[in-house]
Formats: C-alpha cells, structure tokens, sequence
C-alpha cells in the first residue's frame, strides 16, 4: 500500500489511546489531514485514570495528557460529534449534530462498553458499568446516597470500582464466579494473595457466585440484588464489571462485516476498502494460535495504532504484537505481567516462586520444564525493568540464563529491600548443578551490551 | 428457597475513636492556637511564656495526635484521596485565609516585627537556654519553622510510610532543619561564635560569600570563622558540583536545604497546586537564571569594589545588594515563597526563584548522572505524576513516551514515582552515555514541549 498523501482526508472515530496514538504516528511522517471524532469528549483522556478523578486525586484537566495547544500545533483536527452512520459507498460520516464528514480512509478506534448479560433488571437506575466518562459521571450521581453496593464481576474494573466505592465510605459486596479473585487470569497462589488484599480493605467477596436478579423499589431504582445460590444483598448501587463489548451499534448498515467486533485481518483491514479497525472494537478474523481474537488492554490499543501508522505510511506490516504485558493495581498491591503465565499449569510448566511473609509481594518466573525456557513472569508489589524481561522473552532465554541476569532486572526505588535472593537461593536448590556467576552484571552494562534503548533523544 | 439477607459488616465502633481521638487533637490545636493569640496581644495581663510557649507546646501535641489518627488508617494507595475535594487542599476558602495569615505573618515579621513582641518574649526562656541571649524576631521565626518542619516531618513519614527512600529523605530534612539550621547556629552563639548555616551555601545564602561576612567571620570567629568560610566556598564551588553529578540536584534540595525541607513536611498537601502548563514553564526560565545572574553579579560587584576599596564603583554595589536583599530575599522566599502554599503550591520560591536551585538546574541538566527512568511502554498516561510533581513538571509527557525525565527543576523529591498506579518511574544514577535515550518499546513524539 502506498503512503498516505498530503491531500487525502484521515478520519479516525474515537480518541481514546488507539485513535490518539494512530494520529501522533501518521503525523510524525505526512501532512494530510487527520480529522479525530468523539462523541465523549473533546479532548483525549486517560480513561485508566477515571477512578482518581472519583477519589479526588486529580480533576478531570489532570487526566488529559495532551492541551488544546498540542493538537493545534500538530494540526489534528478534533470534533467533539456523535457519529450516526458510515456511508462507505460515498465514504462519509453522518454526524449527529455536525454536517457529513467526507474521508479517505477511516479507522475505526471506538473502544467498547460494560457487556450485560440479561439479567432481570439491569436497566434499573444505580445499575451501571465503567468505561467511558459518560459512565463516570453517571456513577457520581448513582452513588451520591449509596450506603451499601454491589459488584458483579472479579476482574480489573471490578476492584477498580470498589476501591473508587470504599473511598466514600460505602460498603461494597463483589460476586465473584471464580475460586478466587481474577482466577482466570492469575495462578491460584497470586489469585490468593490478591483476593485476601482486596478482603483486608473492607470489601465482601462472595466466591463462586453470579448474579440472579436485580430488584427495583417503587421509583425504579435498585434495592436489592438477589444471588444464583439466593441470598438477598440489599444495596443502592449495582456496579456490572463482567467485560467489555465493542462499540459497533452505528455500524449496522455501513456494510463492514462484524462478528462481536469490526472484523480485520493482521494489518487491521476491515470488509471495506480505506476502512480499517483497532484496539477494544475490532477482532481479528485468524489470530495467531494461542493468541486472543480480541485485544482489549490500553496498550494493546497504542501497539494496534503504531503497527496499523506503519502500513498507513506506506511500511506494510502484519501486527506482531511480541511478548505479552500488562500491569495493574489492586489497592496498594501493584502488578506487572510479562510474558504468557496461564491460570492453569500444565505438566510441562514449572515455576520459581516467592512471597513474603505479610503476602504482600510476589514473584514468580515460569518455565518449561523440559527446555528450561523462560515463558512468563508475574510479580506484585514488586517491580521489573520492562526493557529486560522483553529482551529475555524475546531472545528465548532460558531460567539458567535469566538467573545470571537477575538482579539487573529491580526497578523498585533506591534502598528498598531486593528479594531477588530467596529466588536465586531456590534456583540453586533446585539446579545444584548451575554455578553462580563470579559477578552480576549491572543493568546499566546489560542496557548497553544489548542495545535496550532508543535512537532518540529528543528531550 | 431460603433467602438469607447478608447485613455489611459495621466498622462503627473502631472508627467512632479514631474520630474521637481527632477531635480531642482538634480541640489542643485549637487551645494552643489561642495560647498564642493571647501571648500576642495579652502578654500585659498574662505571662506571654505561659500563654505563647505553652500554647505552641500544646499546638504541636495537638497537631501530632490529629496527624497520627488522621493519617495511620489510610492505606497507601488511600493517602491522596480527597485532595481536590477538600477546601483546604483545592483552593477553597480555607486555603486562602491559611495563605493571607501565613503572608500575613511574614509581612509582620520582615517589615512590623515589634507587632510580635508578646510572642517573640514567649521565646524567651527557649532563647536564653539555646543561645544564652535574648528572644529575638529570627528566633521566634526559626523556632516556627523547625516546628512546622518536624511536625510535618512526622506527617510525611506516615503518608509514605511503604517507601523507604522517603523515609529516609524525610528523616534526613529534619535532621538538618533541627541540627544545622536550629541547634547548631544557636549553640554558636552561646560559645560567642558567629551564628552561621552549614546547610546553607552561596548563592541561596548569597550574603555568605560577601566580603562583608567573609570580613567578620575571619576577623570575629579565628580559627572557627576561617573554617566557616573555607566550608562555604568548598561546598559552593566543590562539593555542590561533585555531588551533584553523583546524585543529582536532590542531595541538596530535597534532602538538606531548608527551604526544601519546609516544602517537603508542611508543603507536602500542597504539591498538586503547582501550575504545569507550559506558560509557567516559560515563566520559570525568565525569572530564576536573571536572578542567578543578578546574585553573582552583585557578588562581584562587592568584591571589586572591596579590592579597589570603594572607588570603582562607589554605592553602586551595596544597593546591589540591598535590592536582592529586600525583593528576592524578603518578599520572594518568604513571603510569596511560603504565604502563597495553599494557593501555588509548596515550592514556589524554589521553582521561580532559587538562585541556588537554578545553580544545581544547571548542572543536573548537563553534568549529571541522574535521571528519572521511565519503565518501558508501561505507562497509561493517568498523570498522578504530573499532578503531584511540586516543580510543576509535566512528568507524563515523557513517561507516556517512555524517555526519561533529565529536568534542570527536578528537586528528585520521588514522589512521581510514589504516586505512579504502575511502578513506571524510578530515579537513579547512570552513566551519561545514552542518559537521554528512552526505551525502545514505545515510539515518541518528536514536539518538544521545552520552547
């Protein structure tokens, strides 16, 4: 595909981080224009950062990265609209408020919402999801006499949520369908420690349990929920944390084929010429095996839109997303992931792994045990330099090699305590066999002995 | 089917005495509050020593009980919850009556100082034990200050109690506050020795490379007062170069200097109010180099004028000085510096106006084995950093992009790194080689935000 010229017309629907990302990276090599359209707000936010506006740690000005004057002199054009339909025939948009918007090539970046799955009363009033700041604002009134609320799923926007709940005092009950907290996702020793956390702040768990019904008082507003197993929880405020699905209502006869998400192959194509799909919205028609059809993280969106700004600069490429990663925070509990570290272990799989004693922090590395390669780390309360570990999973390094780098992988802050020892101390227990290197090598050697760091250095 | 009703937990009674236990802090604050208006303006009808030290002793009990009740139960990650919803950390009307009686008080203090004699006279017995003289303005000011400093060094030490850099970087501001900058300078005095700093350096004391001083310290203190002056021209020209490259800016700013520590304790609730647009940028670079330069300027003015004994330039130079005194000295640090806290946030005199500040700028920009990592493409740009950086640094803008953060203002206080929901930033030393290539897991913007 040729680059995209100076006179054509770049329109992306949606400006959160992937529709943002895609407009930055085409600019940075061509001057045609680039129109961004939203209908939630004008200008771009950090939707992660949505719970400190409700905790009072920031405003909302505080989680916009980006100023009026940046979009001016970057001459991304922004319009604050409602997109109605797409007429990819005569490749328009119809706004809601605005007149049509014509387009050369559109890219699809309109994210998802909280999915619901049928239940009695779901449309009540108090009973809500969080994702977009519609839902943010919604929630501030929902809660403003809320004593006791519920939340109805285990997973990130679930302790989000509650976290966001306790913050005003309010007693918070989470139907969780797992053993555990997010057990789909972490091993049943990191999903453990989380789920005690999350308990020690106050929250009720209800394990292995989902929601039957939800129950409305006489002005239509929620009362009570009622659980599968039956138990009556009263409460003001339903908070529904069971996934995502894509935003592709408006989409219906725009004649782009759409199975749960906008449907695109590995360079974000979709059905329709000059239409293209990424981030939360879009679903990719042959994932590679093992990998998701849906990507539905903040930085999954900005690798969709800097892999989809190459093609639309004339760099074809298919999408390689390389090692997993993801981060998050359960209260004062932070978590980083690299790597793939599945819930369930198999027979090939085996780990080193520590936490200490108030089961506050934890790490472990994962590998195969027949080969001894490294597949994925997980860590709380603990920090690992990401440059590293992509450098290890990339590279195929195996658990003997990843050992005689160890240490150069901290990034807790200076004078904290390291617990790189207690693992090393494993590993050798375990591989009585394996030397110790006569000396670690700093990181700041191993930054510059494998090139981990960027050619710019624009500051 | 049976229905159980699950009633949540109450948590009424444990939290019924922590309330109980603010109050009865609240209650001291307030006793002690009116210990010192009554030493102020009754002290012809009641001991003003009873009244104005007893009443700052009860202040500070008051003060710590509320702190410690207010802030153990709050987790970590709760610490900064409410500070853009309560007045008096958003600008509301509190905040702006605590700022006009802080400025207030400091306009008393450098212009009116005999409107405080009831409490400068409070002092007294503190005064005759320390520095075996008499109460003075400065030392009812300094006793003020190691106070706020210690409080709410104890303050700060519970909100970051999970960080062992802050810590210690807080333990370290209030060693030096009490040490070097109370204690010491008053156990001078009572051995007759010139008062003098050791925390304090040329040209943030910019009067200590004056031939003036140099002259009196010398000529007064012997041998004592030639140290005085060899120790103050090492750290300025030696010392402060050298371990500035080793650590950065912060081995003095957030961790020694006063002013710092000042900002650090009771400017701590403030340090989201500091503006980060780029105009205050632009401000900042217009303002705090032509004081630098207006400080070694006037520097040399003296001393050529001290070599040629007055006849080369006359006046001139000492009205130099007089001016720096009076507007930098005077309504700068102390009055904007401080007064304005709760409206500009706590490092306001560091950022604009600092001589010292912009001196160490200068070299942790260009000399220096410091930076602020960014980890990889970890970044989700929600901007507590930014929010939270008292230097009005937009430390976002460069974390999102994963490069590091190499600001001549950075006072390497940590807190970006605190706050961070992600654990994305971390300061450390490094080789200069490659000290401004970021990581090369994200792409970057090529705009520069610095012009």
């Amino acid at each position: 595909m040729d680059k995209i010229s100076e006179n054509e017309h770049l329109v992306i629907i949606g400006n959160g981080i992937a529709g943002v990302t895609l407009a930055q990276r085409v600019r940075q090599q061509s001057d045609c224009r680039i129109t961004l359209v939203s209908a939630e707000s004008r200008l771009h936010f950090s939707r992660t950062a949505l719970m400190y506006v409700y905790m009072g740690h920031m405003r909302f000005q505080d989680i916009v990265p980006y100023a009026d004057w940046y979009w001016q002199e970057k001459k991304i054009e922004l319009v604050h609209d409602y997109v109605e339909r797409v007429k990819t025939s005569e490749k328009r948009l119809v706004l809601r408020d605005g007149g049509p918007l014509p387009y050369d090539k559109l890219v699809l970046a309109t994210g998802s919402r909280a999915s619901y799955y049928d239940w009695p009363g779901q449309t009540l009033k108090g009973v809500q999801g969080l994702v977009s700041l519609q839902d943010l604002e919604l929630m501030e009134a929902n809660t403003a006499c809320t004593q006791q609320a519920v939340i109805v799923g285990g997973g990130l926007i679930g302790v989000e949520m509650a976290e966001m709940l306790r913050s005003r005092g309010i007693a918070v009950t989470m139907l969780i369908r797992d053993k555990l907290y997010w057990h789909n996702v972490l091993p049943a020793e990191e999903a453990q420690l989380v789920t005690n956390h999350i308990r020690q702040h106050g929250i009720e768990l209800l394990l292995q349990e989902e929601l039957q019904e939800i129950l409305a008082d006489d002005s239509g507003r929620v009362r009570a929920i009622r659980t599968r197993r039956g138990q009556e929880l009263t409460c003001q405020f339903v908070g529904i944390t069971t996934g995502v699905k894509p935003n592709v209502d408006f989409l219906k006869d725009a004649g782009i084929a759409i199975d749960r998400g906008i449907l695109v192959n590995e360079f974000f194509e979709t059905s329709q010429t000059d239409v293209y799909a990424i981030s939360d919205c879009a679903q990719f028609r042959n994932s590679a095996p093992g990998q998701p059809m849906m990507e539905q993280l903040w930085y999954t969106g900005r690798l969709h839109a800097e892999a989809l700004a190459a093609t639309l600069l004339g760099n074809r490429k298919p999408y390689q997303r390389g090692p997993w990663f993801n981060s998050a925070k359960f209260f004062d509990i932070e978590y980083q992931t690299y790597g793939t570290v599945p819930a369930q272990f198999t027979e090939q799989h085996a780990s080193l792994y520590w936490q200490n004693e108030a089961a506050t922090k934890a790490i472990r590395l994962l590998y195969d045990k027949e080969t001894a390669k490294l597949l994925g780390i997980n860590l709380l309360g603990i920090r690992y330099r990401h440059d590293l570990c992509h450098h290890w999973l990339q590279q195929g390094y195996t658990l003997h090699r990843v050992v005689q780098e160890l240490p150069a992988v901290n990034f807790d802050p200076e004078f904290f305590q390291r617990y790189e020892e207690e693992l090393l101390r494993q590993y050798y227990t375990r591989f009585p066999e394996q030397q110790p290197p006569v000396k670690h090598s700093s990181w700041w050697d191993l930054r510059k002995q494998f090139g981990l760091f960027s050619n710019s250095t624009s500051c | 089917m049976p229905t159980t009703v699950i009633s949540h937990q109450a948590e009424a009674p444990v939290k019924e005495s922590h309330h109980a236990l603010k109050v009865a802090g609240l209650l001291l604050i307030s006793i002690g509050l009116l210990g010192i208006l009554v030493a102020s303006v009754g002290a012809d009808y009641i001991s003003p020593v009873l009244t104005g030290l007893g009443g700052t002793l009860v202040l500070t009990m008051g003060a710590l009980l509320y702190i410690w009740q207010s802030r153990q139960y709050k987790s970590p990650a709760e610490q900064n919850q409410g500070m853009w919803q309560r007045q008096a950390t958003s600008r509301g009307a509190s905040a702006w009556v605590i700022g006009f009686v802080l400025t207030g008080f400091y306009v008393l203090l450098y212009w009116f100082p005999d409107t405080l004699q009831g409490l400068i006279q409070a002092m007294e017995p503190l005064s005759q034990w320390l520095r075996n003289r008499p109460s003075d303005q400065w030392f009812l000011y300094g006793t003020f200050y190691t106070l706020a400093v210690l409080v709410m060094g104890v303050y700060a030490l519970l909100k970051y109690r999970t960080s062992r850099y802050h810590i210690i970087r807080t333990l370290s501001v209030m060693f030096f506050q009490l040490g070097f900058a109370f204690l010491l300078p008053g156990l001078l005095l009572l051995f007759n020795k010139p008062e003098y700093y050791f925390s304090y350096f040329w040209p943030l004391k910019y009067d200590y490379l004056f031939p003036g001083t140099v002259d009196y310290l010398i000529r007064d203190g012997a041998a004592l007062g030639v140290f005085m002056v060899f120790w103050g021209a090492v750290f300025s020209f030696l010392a402060t170069p050298v371990l500035t490259y080793f650590y950065g800016k912060r081995w003095y700013c957030s961790w020694v200097c006063g002013c710092g520590g000042l900002a650090e304790t009771a400017g701590d609730p403030y340090r989201h109010l500091s503006d980060k647009s780029r105009k205050a940028w632009r401000w900042e670079v217009a303002i705090i180099y032509p004081i630098l330069g207006f400080v070694i300027l006037t520097t040399l003015f003296l001393w050529i004028n001290s070599w040629s004994e007055g006849r080369l330039l006359g006046n001139l130079s000492g009205g130099f000085a007089q001016t720096y005194g009076f507007f930098i000295g005077a309504m700068f640090s102390g009055v904007i510096g401080v007064g304005f806290y709760p409206l500009m946030g706590n490092r306001v005199w560091c950022r604009f106006g600092c001589p010292m500040a912009a001196y160490l700028g200068l070299l942790q920009k260009y000399f220096s084995r410091f930076r602020i990592t960014t980890n990889g493409g970890q970044c989700i740009s929600c901007g507590n950093c930014s929010t939270y950086c008292e230097m009005g640094i937009d430390v976002r803008w460069y974390a999102q992009q994963g490069k590091p953060i190499i600001r001549a203002s950075c006072v390497g206080c940590g807190i970006c790194a605190h706050v961070c929901p992600r654990g994305v930033l971390k300061l450390e030393n490094g080789p200069q080689e490659n000290r401004y290539a970021g990581s090369p897991l994200i792409r970057r913007d090529d705009l520069r935000i610095l012009s």
